[in-house]
């Protein structure tokens, strides 16, 4: 549905630029939820906006890459070309849903917009449309709802209006950047129940961009890890889990606290997480890698193959003998 | 003998006031709280936002200003204490705050920051003693000692909350309150900031409460936790016991919305566990009665006070 | 000490207007500070042959009704300019940010300052220190305190404003959890995050301080008609606008160049600031 192939975002000029996100490829099929994980500042946030074609012009640039959804070439086109395509195209939702929505109007009202922003659907439908959008989001009293203001909402409820926003929009694909963390977790578990279920039942594709590895294991079906601007691993959910085979991502699912563990010592990964954009030869998990030797800070890791459709850049990925 | 708590929390209850259209709401974020902390003890606070764990806090430190109750440390009781005896409170019980960034003051540098509590109070004998304890905190923390003369902006979050920590340390503290000192990092940060924290509790014999939205944080580092819920704390127990057999159906509930990181455990389409109550409209009974699957009509009516369930376990709940 | 003038200068290296705008008045400055090397004549040599030059090469600014050399009076102006600005800049500072910081500290004691600062701030400006000369009487140093009490409004209110937010700052917490004072806390945590606000709001007052006294000096109750200011001059020159307009254009200019230099010098301070006290400093009145 959506693939990305290939994308590099920069900084700077045409000539001394630097690459804050480079080679970044991955595939979302119908109905799948892949995870983009990585810790603040990787590049994962950057990625979606550029997919979203939402990068400022004097800022970050995509330099290279395609992002295609469903054959369609989502960067080098106008939305409206997209649309006439007859392409719904993508939806984004924000990890805070207060500072989308417009304060002084009703949910409504908001909902109604997208709609005719992106439906033709006369007017007298929209509220009908509007109400079985709140419905299908599970907000329960939609009608009476349609009426609130967003300061009337808790968290949890705002965050089901900005989905239902983006279901106005009907979109192909969801991209959803840390959309539960301000979110209690017990919250966070009904607005997760709620993607899942709108996946199996609309067939949607979701991207979702997320720090947190527990809601990954919950939710996702396929994982892409990101590191200092680079995806280093991607594997289905099980396999990340149960054989991690990249260093970087074994390391942070060993950081995890853990009842089981209870009073013992957490293990770290020693020094600070890499800028992306430093640029720097060979590896980049390189100097906090525990297993790196000579090659991995001189060579670029390859992108290894591992079973089951599983990459991982690493020379010696876990799992491998050489 | 039993050595006595170090703190003795009793009946505190803590308001504030809000404006909302037009009126003046009075709204308990504390509810009836008590708990002790014994030396060298980790207690962790669990519960999610707006639940009064970070004004319990607040409270102890009297930064918050408590509406009743009594809160002894080493059997003085603190909100009654004079200005003087207030002060040298405060050397002892010592903070860290969630904000790594917001904690420090932009145009201070590290180490004037680390020694603030120290100039307050007029403890440096010398400079070089100033200097020498400075750098001494920042060893202690795990950060080089020539941070001292960096500022806030050119340290990451990780070393930002070392900082806070070094801060809390200098002079040695009995107790540390740490409210959420990590939920601002990173994974991989957070595992190195609540190591450091659980070594300098038991190398300084400090005695913490640990407040946290997270269980699993929480559960890492304390010995004993204390749930609250609306307010109120609902179940208090060794930490071990809460995470193989919590009581409390909140608790509970807390536990499995835990997203726990096994894609065995995968969440499932159609879950409804409702929604916290608006804090505006205290119900008359018991506050989980609305989310609770065991809820009685007993419930509607009475609020269940903390009762002891089984040596070293208390539970607010009719039916347990 | 460099480490500070650095990040002054920063702001005006990539915004040639803007360092104009100061080049302008460090020119100034030299002119106030200088007068007596620069000037040409002596600005109150009264030389009845010459009255009303057109400018030419002896009198580049041409001469007076009195045949008083312009050029001269408009440098020695600058020194009451110079004075007049940094008397009120300074008064405003000295009262108004006590004023503000205690206000916000003390809530009782801020109420009722605030509802004074009100009242004051209900006048309008020029009125206000009008009404102030009048009770005062005319003079320079009293053109200075009225002015000064127009421009201690918005200083205190500014300062009362951010001071309130930093009173919030978890890194303030923070010190009251140690056990710091007020002492401490206005000292080592409020001051020093109010200087750079602070220096922008001073540049504004500056700016609007010199209007106004030049306003007062032409209604005849700043400076005494003795002293060469610009304001002085306008109001001595305005009858023979049509004969004379180069009494007029000098001195008007300088007023105008002074203003927008200060202005210009402002707002490059300004959008350097934290953004969140940015629009703290809009609202200055005029």
């Amino acid at each position: 549905m959506l693939r990305v192939r290939d994308l590099s975002i920069s900084i700077g000029g045409q000539t001394g630029f630097t690459d804050i996100v480079s080679s970044v490829s991955f595939e979302i099929g119908k109905g799948e939820i892949l995870g983009l994980v990585g810790e603040s500042g990787c590049g994962k946030s950057m990625t979606s906006l550029a997919i979203m074609g939402l990068l400022d012009r004097a800022g970050p640039w995509v330099r290279t890459g395609r992002v295609e959804l469903a054959g369609f070439d989502v960067i080098h086109s106008e939305p409206y070309q997209r649309v006439e395509a007859g392409h719904g195209g993508i939806a984004m939702i924000f990890q805070e849903p207060m500072s989308s929505l417009n304060p002084v109007m009703k949910i409504g009202e908001q909902i109604e917009e997208a709609i005719a922003v992106h439906q033709r659907t006369p007017g007298a439908k929209r509220t009908l449309t509007a109400r079985e959008l709140l419905e299908m989001v599970r907000i329960p009293d939609a009608a009476m709802q349609l009426d609130a203001y967003p300061h009337q909402l808790s968290g949890g409820m705002r965050q089901r209006v900005m989905i239902a926003i983006a279901l106005a929009c009907q979109p192909q694909v969801l991209i959803a950047d840390e959309p539960t963390t301000a979110l209690d977790v017990t919250v966070q578990a009904q607005i997760l129940s709620l993607l899942r279920e709108l996946c199996d039942t609309l067939g949607l594709s979701i991207l979702f961009i997320t720090h947190d590895l527990g809601v990954v294991a919950q939710l996702v079906d396929r994982v892409a890890v990101m590191y200092a601007g680079r995806v280093v691993e991607t594997a289905t959910v099980e396999r990340i889990f149960s054989a991690p085979a990249h260093r970087y991502t074994e390391a942070l699912l060993s950081c995890l606290p853990d009842a089981a563990h209870r009073g013992q010592r957490l293990t770290t990964i020693p020094g600070q997480a890499a800028r992306p954009g430093q640029v720097r030869q060979g590896c980049t998990f390189a100097p906090r890698c525990r297993y790196a030797v000579d090659v991995c800070a001189s060579d670029a890791p390859p992108d290894a193959l591992l079973p089951g459709d599983h990459h991982a850049l690493c020379h010696f990925p876990r799992g491998v003998s050489p | 003998m039993i050595e006595p708590p170090i703190l003795d929390v009793r009946g505190l209850s803590t308001d504030y006031t809000l404006r909302r259209g037009g009126k003046t709401v009075r709204i308990q974020a504390v509810k009836d709280v008590s708990f002790t902390l014994a030396k060298r003890e980790v207690l962790g606070i669990v519960g999610e936002s707006g639940c009064g764990k970070t004004s319990v806090g607040r409270s102890i430190v009297r930064l918050a200003k408590p509406h009743r109750g009594e809160v002894y440390f080493a059997g003085k009781d603190i909100f009654t204490a004079g200005s003087e005896d207030l002060r040298r409170l405060r050397l002892k019980i010592r903070m860290v705050f969630q904000d790594p960034f917001a904690s420090l003051n932009p145009r201070r540098s590290i180490g004037d920051s680390i020694a603030e509590t120290g100039d307050i109070h007029g403890l440096f004998d010398s400079k070089a003693d100033r200097q020498r304890q400075i750098q001494q905190a920042l060893t202690n923390v795990g950060l080089d000692s020539s941070f001292a003369a960096h500022f806030p902006h050119e340290l990451s979050g990780g070393q930002r909350q070392r900082v806070g920590i070094a801060r809390a340390i200098l002079p040695a503290p009995d107790v540390v309150i740490a409210d959420e000192p990590v939920s601002a990092l990173d994974v991989s940060v957070q595992a190195q900031v609540l190591n450091l924290l659980a070594d300098l509790q038991a190398a300084m014999g400090l005695a913490m409460i640990f407040i946290s939205h997270d269980l699993g944080v929480v559960g890492q580092i304390s010995d004993r936790v204390a749930v609250m819920y609306m307010g109120r704390i609902v179940e208090t127990a060794p930490t071990q016991d809460i995470v193989d057999r919590p009581l409390h159906p909140y608790t509970r509930t807390l536990m499995a919305a835990r997203p726990k990181p096994d894609p065995a455990f995968r969440i499932k389409a159609g879950i409804e566990i409702g929604e916290p109550p608006s804090q505006f409209e205290p119900a008359l009974g018991c506050p989980y009665v609305k989310r609770c699957p065991l809820a009685t009509s007993q419930c509607e009516t009475a609020d269940p006070s903390l009762r002891v369930i089984a040596p070293g376990r208390m539970a607010a709940c009719h039916n347990i | 000490m460099i480490a500070a003038t650095r990040s002054f200068l920063v702001p005006f290296i990539r915004r040639p207007v803007a360092a104009a705008g100061l080049g302008i008045l460090v020119c100034m400055t030299a002119a106030a500070i200088l007068a007596p090397i620069l000037a040409p004549y002596d600005p109150s040599k009264i030389e009845p042959i010459s009255r009303l030059l057109p400018p030419n090469a002896a009198h580049w600014f041409g001469t007076d009704q009195f045949g008083r050399d312009i050029l001269s009076r408009v440098i020695y102006g600058a020194r009451l300019a110079l004075l007049i600005g940094v008397g009120v800049v300074s008064f405003a500072l000295i009262t108004g940010v006590p004023a503000g910081v205690l206000s916000a500290l003390y809530p009782r004691f801020g109420r009722v300052m605030m509802r004074l600062i009100d009242v004051l701030m209900s006048f309008p400006a020029l009125l206000l220190a009008l009404g102030l000369i009048v009770i005062l009487g005319r003079g320079v140093s009293n053109a200075i305190l009225a002015i000064g009490v127009v421009y201690l409004t918005t200083t205190s209110r500014i300062t009362y404003g951010l001071t309130l937010r930093l009173r919030t700052e978890t890194y303030v917490e923070a010190a009251n959890s140690m056990g710091a004072g007020a002492l401490w806390t206005i000292r080592k945590h409020v001051l020093p995050n109010l200087v750079s606000p602070l220096l922008v709001q001073a540049s504004f007052v500056f700016a609007f301080a010199q209007l106004s006294a030049a306003s007062l000096d032409f209604l005849g109750l700043g400076a005494p008609p003795e002293i060469p200011s610009w304001g002085n001059m306008l109001a001595e020159g305005r009858i023979f606008i049509t004969r004379a307009p180069w009494l007029l254009f000098f001195p008007g200019f300088a007023i105008a160049i002074t203003a927008f230099s200060l202005n210009l010098v402002g707002d490059a301070l300004r959008d350097r600031l934290d953004p969140r006290f940015r629009n703290m400093l809009n609202g200055n009145r005029r």
